[in-house]
């Protein structure tokens, strides 16, 4: 079972991983990413393509579950101006064994952060913006999965 | 029959090109984004600044990420975009 969702409105963690753990496995691995607040960061504005951002998401979430035994896979993923320390994504994992869930769950985010079309700005305390640039740290763990 | 293609623009590409969206018509001999994006520069000059380092550009064809030298076809959507930050 593959979930996507994409929304401006806030999820509730709790509530996603009890929807994963009735499937049957005996691991549940999740992951939840916020608003971080140092360099006087105060919001983020995530734009994305609404066209094909979902694809996106179903193709990253299809490769995760060919590559481990999974029973079901939970990806939400925020768009608009979220403020320090509001949620901005959730990854849930189901399988039968912990590897296999955490696994999946740290592929899926390390693919969100290169392979998905999203836009993230910086707005800081001073009124200032500027939109985020790609990181090598991002890429390298991307390219990681493909040599293990 | 002319071939229209739609071309959408995200984050700064957008805003600095001060439109989100348009349609074009692609000339004779315009095969490949690379192709396209040169047409484009030397047809307004607004292009020439933001297209002017292509290394700080990604791509996606009706949806599906590719790289600068991908052949157009039929393709009805070409999306221009700096690289993506999402997670």
């Amino acid at each position: 079972m593959i979930k996507i969702d994409i929304s401006a409105k806030n999820f509730d963690a709790g509530t996603e991983i009890c929807e994963l753990s009735t499937l049957g496995g005996g691991a549940v691995a999740s992951f939840v990413g916020q608003v971080r607040g140092d360099d006087d960061v105060v919001a983020l504005e995530l734009e994305h393509y609404p066209a094909m951002t979902e694809k996106a998401l179903r193709d990253i979430a299809t490769t995760a579950d060919n590559r481990w035994p999974l029973h079901g896979i939970t990806i939400i993923h925020r768009v608009g101006k979220l403020e320090q320390c509001e949620q901005i994504v959730l990854v849930c994992t189901c399988s039968d064994h912990r590897h296999a869930a955490l696994e999946a769950c740290s592929y899926i985010m390390d693919r969100l952060k290169t392979d998905a079309p999203f836009w993230k700005k910086q707005w800081r305390r001073d009124g200032s913006s500027e939109w985020v640039e790609e990181r090598n740290s991002d890429l390298a763990a991307k390219d990681k999965w493909q040599s293990s | 029959m002319t071939n229209e293609l739609n071309i959408v623009y995200f984050a700064w590409v957008k805003e600095r090109l001060g439109r989100g969206e348009e349609r074009i018509e692609i000339p004779e001999g315009v095969d490949d984004i690379s192709a396209l994006i040169n047409y484009l520069i030397r047809k307004e000059s607004a292009y020439n600044d933001v297209f002017s380092d292509l290394a700080k550009l990604r791509f996606a064809l009706d949806q599906d990420f590719v790289s600068i030298d991908a052949p157009l076809m039929n393709a009805e959507e070409l999306a221009i975009f700096p690289p993506v930050t999402g997670g």
